[in-house]
C-alpha cells in the first residue's frame, strides 16, 4: 500500500538530495534534515551559504587539477613551496590526504583516475599529457608517483614512468610496506610480500 | 543455491559505496561474476586485486542470479607483480582477454590450470619475456583450442611434410613449410620454433608468437561478437623489453 510522506515536497526533496551523499541512506538523510531544521540559524543557513559559494567559485586548477576557489590553486600559487618537485596523484582526495600529513611541500598533479583496460580508461582519458608538458616546460627536478598500490594504480605508474623516460628527471614512487602501528600478524600477505621485497639496511 | 570453489580474480569494479562486483576465473564454474559485500573496504580490497587466488563461497537464491561471493585469500600474487611493468602488462592482458573471450559460467578447467601455471611462472621468473613469453603464447593458443579454434601445427598444409615448418596460414590455422610458404612470405604468419618444441626462446620469437595468437583471437573469437583485442593486450607489446 502506498504510504504518503508526512512532510511537504520541499522537505522531501531535501531528504532525497541528502540521501545521495556518501554514507547517507534515506533514514540517515531524514535525521540529517531534521537536525538542520532544528538548528536553522546555526547550521542550516550557514551551510546553505557555504554550498552556494562553493558551487559558484570552486573549479579545478588549470595547472595541477586540484579543486580550489582560486585559479591557479593556493598550492600552485604559493612561492614558499618547492615547485621543482611534482607529486602525481590519482584524485583530489589523495592530495588532501598528503596535505593532512604535512610531510610534502612540493607541487601536485592530479591525473583524475587510473588506466583500466576493463573499464575502457586509456591514457587519453587521464591528465597525463598535461603532466608531460608541465614537466618539460617547467624547471622540474623530481616527479614522485603516488598512485595507489593496486594493479591499476601501478600500471598507471609504470606508464607515466615510461612516458618520462626521455627526460632526465628523477622519477620516484611511494614505498609499499608495513604501516605505522601495524602488527605483522594482522597484515595481509600482499603487504608482507611487498614489505619484504622493499626491505632496507638498518 | 551455494557452491564452494577456488579461483583467480580477473576484474574488480566498485558497486555502490562499499561493495564490489568481481569477475573470477574459477576452477569448476568457469568465469563467474558476483557481488562482494564490503569489497571496496580497506579490509577486503587488497584481497580482491586481479591476479590474486582466492577460496570462494558463492550464494544466491536462484542459480540465474548474480549472487554474492565470500572470498578468502589463498595467494596474494598481484603484490609480486607490482614492481615489474612487463609482469603487470601480462596480468592485465590475460585478465582482459578472459573477460572478453569467455562466456560466463562455462567450465574451462584446463584453461584455469594453465592460467595458474602461467601466473606461478610469472611470479617466480625474471621480468624479461624470454623466461615466461613462451608459456604465455602457449596459454593463448590453448585458449583458442579450448574455444574450438585450435591451430594445427603438426604438418605442412600444402605438402604434408613435418620438418622445416616456419609459417602458419592465416586462412586455415595450419603450419606451412619453408619451401611451400616462401612465395607467400608476406601473407603468412611467422611460426616461432618454441611452439614446435625446439630452440631457445628469444624476444623476437615471443613477439612473433603473440602476433600469431592475437591474429586468431581477433579473427575467430572476438570479431564474430563485434569485439576487438583489448587495449591491455595491445599495450603488452609495449611493456615487453625486447
Amino acid at each position: 500500500m502506498y504510504r504518503k510522506a508526512s512532510y511537504g515536497s520541499e522537505l522531501d526533496q531535501l531528504i532525497q538530495l541528502l540521501s545521495k551523499l556518501p554514507g547517507l541512506g534515506p533514514r540517515s538523510a531524514r535525521r540529517a534534515a531534521l537536525q538542520l531544521i532544528k538548528k536553522k540559524d546555526t547550521v542550516m543557513r550557514p551551510l546553505s551559504t557555504a554550498l552556494a559559494e562553493v558551487a559558484e567559485h570552486v573549479n579545478p586548477c588549470c595547472i595541477c587539477g586540484n579543486l580550489d576557489t582560486s585559479d591557479p590553486c593556493h598550492i600552485c600559487d604559493n612561492p614558499a613551496r618547492d615547485h621543482s618537485s611534482i607529486c602525481v596523484i590519482e584524485d583530489v582526495a589523495d592530495l588532501w590526504a598528503l596535505e593532512r600529513s604535512g610531510s610534502y611541500r612540493g607541487a601536485y598533479h592530479v591525473i583524475g583516475g587510473t588506466l583500466s583496460a576493463l573499464d575502457g580508461v586509456g591514457p587519453d582519458d587521464l591528465n597525463i599529457s598535461s603532466l608531460i608538458e608541465r614537466v618539460r616546460a617547467d624547471n622540474i627536478t623530481e616527479v614522485i608517483i603516488a598512485t595507489n598500490a593496486t594493479v591499476d594504480g601501478q600500471t598507471t605508474a609504470h606508464y607515466i614512468t615510461d612516458r618520462l623516460k626521455d627526460t632526465a628527471i628523477m622519477v620516484s614512487r611511494l614505498a609499499h610496506g608495513v604501516p605505522v602501528g601495524g602488527e605483522l600478524d594482522y597484515l595481509d600477505d600482499g603487504t608482507l610480500t611487498a614489505a619484504l621485497k622493499s626491505r632496507r639496511p638498518f | 543455491m551455494e557452491f564452494h570453489d577456488q579461483g583467480i580474480i580477473i576484474s574488480l569494479r566498485k558497486y555502490g559505496e562499499y561493495d564490489a562486483l568481481i569477475d573470477v576465473m574459477t576452477a569448476q564454474h568457469g568465469r563467474h561474476a558476483g557481488l562482494v559485500k564490503g569489497g571496496m573496504g580497506r579490509r577486503q580490497r587488497g584481497t580482491l586485486q586481479p591476479g590474486n587466488e582466492v577460496t570462494l563461497k558463492w550464494r544466491g537464491r536462484l542459480e540465474s542470479q548474480l549472487g554474492t561471493f565470500a572470498a578468502e585469500l589463498r595467494n596474494a600474487r598481484s603484490a609480486s607483480f607490482l614492481d615489474y611493468p612487463s609482469k603487470l602488462g601480462v596480468l592485465n592482458s590475460v585478465c582482459a582477454i578472459l573477460s572478453v573471450s569467455l562466456a560466463e559460467r562455462e567450465e574451462h578447467n584446463t584453461l584455469y590450470e594453465g592460467l595458474q601455471m602461467l601466473l606461478d611462472t610469472l611470479e617466480h621468473a625474471g621480468p624479461e619475456p624470454e623466461s615466461w613469453g613462451a608459456l604465455l603464447v602457449r596459454w593463448e593458443i590453448g585458449l583458442l583450442a579450448e574455444l574450438g579454434f585450435g591451430l594445427d601445427l603438426g604438418c605442412c598444409a600444402a605438402t604434408g611434410v613435418t620438418d622445416d615448418l616456419i609459417y602458419v596460414s592465416p586462412k586455415s590455422g595450419r603450419a606451412v613449410s619453408r619451401g611451400a610458404g616462401l612465395p607467400y612470405h608476406d601473407k603468412l604468419l611467422t611460426l616461432p620454433p618454441f611452439l614446435l618444441g625446439g630452440g631457445n626462446v628469444t624476444g623476437n620469437d615471443v613477439r612473433a608468437g603473440l602476433s600469431l595468437s592475437e591474429f586468431f583471437l581477433e579473427r575467430y573469437v572476438l570479431f564474430p561478437h563485434n569485439k576487438k583485442i583489448p587495449q591491455a593486450r595491445r599495450m603488452l607489446l609495449d611493456f615487453l623489453t625486447v
